[in-house]
């Protein structure tokens, strides 16, 4: 049995130190009044339409994102650590975007084999020689973090395309100030409000040079996209526009929106759409959703996207492994953050071992994302074992295995009452000319008892996560 | 502002004010029918809700779809109906929608707003039409839209969203004005003396001010009597009711003008030329020269309006500035 770590109590079941008044306030509030809060929380979730929408399901289907009162707490030393791991680790990831796309000296040096950078999917050869504004690559960062059995915080995975999920950051900051204010009058609990504030300038800055007064946009899919209400949230929080594909067009490498008063110039855009999308004459030709000649505007550096295509090179499952040897190699420090051991299943012996070890590891998809094609060993049945060696067999280079690890719990409230479940964090980083980590982030629950899956997709909620300032 | 932005606040708005008119059309419809079938002169009385339908243009499409009219179909038709574009439900489901797709250019109370509407309305069925009453369920769509306009004045800006909000009201609501007005005029009241008025018209001419929620505006101008010609004016030309032709061309070409910021748009001058046609029209000589060929061509006028409308901002040339 592998030791566990819960967020709120210690080992012997007292509540640890940082969580003290919280757990006190939840002795001494009446069942009923929680039930009233909880009930509350819903329907305030239901009027303002926070809502993401499930694919697989009818189209259109939209659904809340199940919200649990308990909130994560980080205190003041841990987050600390957590900050200056975050910071250097998107640093290093930011540097190697730079050098990928330019003299590749981390390739050249065989510190990560070529082929796997080069022959990524993720790859994308038109960004080969491009200056980008401030060697900025990935603007807005998500990193998955866990909390392992031995109480120490482990990268999962890093977010380097779109990273989704602040919203609920900051919507679940407002629903928790609003259902118990008294708390964090008696605490300090570190700020999260001025995010949109934060990714403003940061878009702002990395304009493209000599723009004073740039014109940022917020591109979208549209309305049926699962994260729509987000990027709604997003734009009306920083005061911009929320743009189509269709409401933008090109000429002569300068991108206009189509406004009531005619043709305006757009200079940043902070894309929600992933880069298959965004052009359809230089990626995907039947792309409806981008901007013909946008890629060419960007190439020529009249327009700046954020996230700059090809992120995906850099936080792709094959090349997570090798984020503490660039960290080593840009930045001549050590990991401040660790990594999750991983087998790379394109080696014989890893792939050797993986198989005989099926039942007891996870294996994921190298690009797979929100939790689809991802095997948990020890809760998946024998049959799902061995559907997922079949598809290993036939593409190993596809898959990376890694040990299942206990994530730490945190109550939560379930049918039966308050109940252990697995929690994971994501904080998210801005980087302009500073790089900014927000205190706090996103923390997703897996609702089902033992469950490790903690996306919203499959069934996962979200608390609000508190960062002690003392 | 976007294009579509604008395009979407407009429909919001035009959505909002059509389910509102149209829980007045039934609430017309209804008090029509409850006049005794003597007074009908002849007709069944489906007469009223075949009316409706007609100043709709759907009493073709709905008789070839349910073979006859009645006065309970046709009320499911006009609020329940998914199927029915028009009907009060697809009205609140498609505001809310629009809505959704800028959240961006509206405040949260807004949207927060017509998606609790839309929540409500989206559970009203048949049965509950039947438990809480026509008259409740009118009663509470015409809050709902109250609300949302309420709203929109108290909290959203005064800027280009809050300007298409306001076209799409007064286009739509001009356009009710007249559909309205037929549903009780289209047997012409013009040339009948005042005296001559039965209790039928009466009650059928003060039917329509009740569904307008008028009655009181017409007493307070001094009106004896209601009649066709007092009640006519009232809804085209009287700058005393909110829900007037005159009413609402004038707030188009107000707003057109602010909008346009220029005199010589030419939506701008359509927009002026609508407004004279009512500004300075006496109601004797549109009744002389027959109220339904008035009311046409005044429904073209504002076709041509809401065309103009969407053609000067709704639609990019994509032609960049020099």
């Amino acid at each position: 049995m592998r030791p566990r770590y819960d967020e709120m109590h210690d080992a012997a079941g007292a509540p640890r130190a940082h969580y003290r008044l919280f757990a006190d306030w939840l002795e001494q509030t009446p069942e009923a009044v929680l039930q009233g809060k909880r009930r509350e929380a819903d329907v305030a979730f239901h009027r303002v339409g926070i809502t993401f929408t499930v694919y697989g399901e009818d189209s259109g289907n939209e659904r809340l994102i199940p919200f649990d009162m308990v909130p994560r707490i980080v205190p003041a030393a841990e987050w600390r650590m957590l900050e200056s791991g975050l910071r250097q680790r998107v640093h290093a990831l930011n540097l190697f975007l730079q050098d990928v796309y330019g003299e590749r000296r981390i390739l050249r040096e065989g510190r990560i084999p070529a082929e796997l950078v080069l022959g990524n999917s993720a790859y994308r050869s038109e960004m080969q020689g491009l200056r980008v504004p401030g060697g900025v690559y990935s603007h807005i960062s998500g990193i998955d973090l866990v909390r392992a059995g031995d109480g120490e915080y482990y990268v999962l995975e890093d977010n380097l395309r779109v990273p989704s999920g602040v919203s609920y950051m900051l919507e679940n900051r407002r629903m928790m100030a609003r259902l118990i204010p008294e708390l964090f009058a008696r605490q300090q609990i570190a700020p999260v409000e001025r995010y949109p504030d934060t990714l403003l300038r940061t878009l702002r800055e990395a304009a493209p040079e000599g723009i004073d007064t740039p014109t940022v946009a917020v591109l979208t899919p549209g309305a049926f996209n699962s994260a729509y209400f987000e990027h709604a949230f997003l734009a009306q929080q920083m005061g911009v526009e929320l743009v189509e594909g269709a409401d933008l067009f090109v000429r002569d490498d300068t991108v206009y929106a189509r406004t009531t008063r005619g043709p305006r110039r757009v200079h940043v855009i902070y894309r929600r759409i992933n880069d298959d999308y965004l052009d359809p004459q230089v990626f995907r030709p039947e792309s409806v959703l981008g901007v013909p000649g946008l890629f060419g505007a960007y190439r020529a550096g009249r327009v700046t996207l954020a996230n700059a295509p090809g992120t995906g090179v850099a936080d792709d499952k094959s090349v997570y492994p090798y984020v503490p040897e660039m960290i080593r190699f840009y930045l001549s420090e050590e990991p401040i953050l660790h990594n999750v051991p991983t087998y790379q299943l394109r080696d014989p012996d890893a792939l050797r071992y993986t198989l005989e070890h099926l039942h007891e590891l996870v294996v994921k998809e190298v690009h797979g994302a929100g939790g689809y094609g991802m095997l948990v060993g020890p809760a998946a049945s024998k049959a799902e074992i061995e559907d997922f060696r079949a598809r290993i067999l036939a593409t190993p280079e596809n898959y990376i295995a890694q040990p299942t690890l206990s994530l730490s719990t945190c109550p939560t409230f379930v049918e039966s009452g308050l109940a252990p479940r697995h929690i994971d964090l994501r904080p998210y980083i801005l980087s302009g000319r500073r790089i900014q980590v927000v205190p706090g982030g996103l923390t997703r629950v897996a609702l089902r008892e033992g469950s490790l899956v903690v996306n919203s997709s499959q069934g996962g909620g979200t608390k609000d996560t508190w960062v002690l300032e003392a | 502002m976007l294009c579509r932005t604008a395009s979407d606040l407009y429909w919001v708005a035009r959505h909002m004010e059509r389910a509102e008119n149209t829980a007045r059309l039934i609430d017309l419809a209804q008090r029509m029918a409850m006049l005794p079938e003597r007074f009908e002169r002849g007709k069944a009385s489906a007469a009223p809700w075949r009316r409706a339908l007609d100043a709709l243009g759907s009493a073709d499409g709905y008789l070839a779809r349910h073979g006859r009219i009645d006065g309970a179909g046709v009320v499911r038709h006009l609020l329940l109906s998914p199927d029915n574009p028009a009907s009060i439900h697809s009205c609140f489901r498609a505001a809310r929608e629009s809505a959704r797709a800028q959240r961006v250019a509206i405040t949260s109370e807004m949207y927060e707003d017509l998606n609790t509407s839309w929540l409500e309305i989206r559970l009203l069925d048949a049965a509950q039409l039947d438990r809480d009453g026509l008259n409740q369920v009118l009663e509470r769509i015409k809050i709902r839209s109250a609300s949302f306009r309420g709203v929109t004045i108290g909290t959203l800006g005064r800027g280009e969203g809050y300007q298409f909000l306001q076209l799409g009201v007064f286009i739509e609501r001009a356009d009710w004005a007249i559909r309205l007005l037929d549903v009780v005029g289209s047997h012409d009241g013009a040339g009948e003396a005042e005296e001559a008025l039965d209790a039928a018209e009466y009650f059928r001419w003060s039917a329509l001010l009740q569904s307008l929620s008028a009655f009181e505006t017409y007493r307070r101008l001094g009106h004896p009597a209601v009649t066709p010609t007092g009640v006519a004016e009232l809804m085209l030309l009287s700058e005393a009711s909110p829900r007037s032709l005159q009413t609402c061309a004038q707030s188009l070409h107000t707003v057109l003008r602010d909008l346009g910021g220029s005199a010589r748009l030419d939506v701008v001058r359509q927009a002026g030329a609508a407004e004279a046609q009512t500004r300075y029209a006496r109601i004797e000589d549109i009744l002389a020269g027959g109220l339904e060929h008035w009311l046409q061509a005044a429904m073209a006028r504002l076709t041509a309006l809401g065309d103009g409308i969407h053609r000067q901002f709704m639609t990019s040339t994509d032609v960049v500035p020099a």
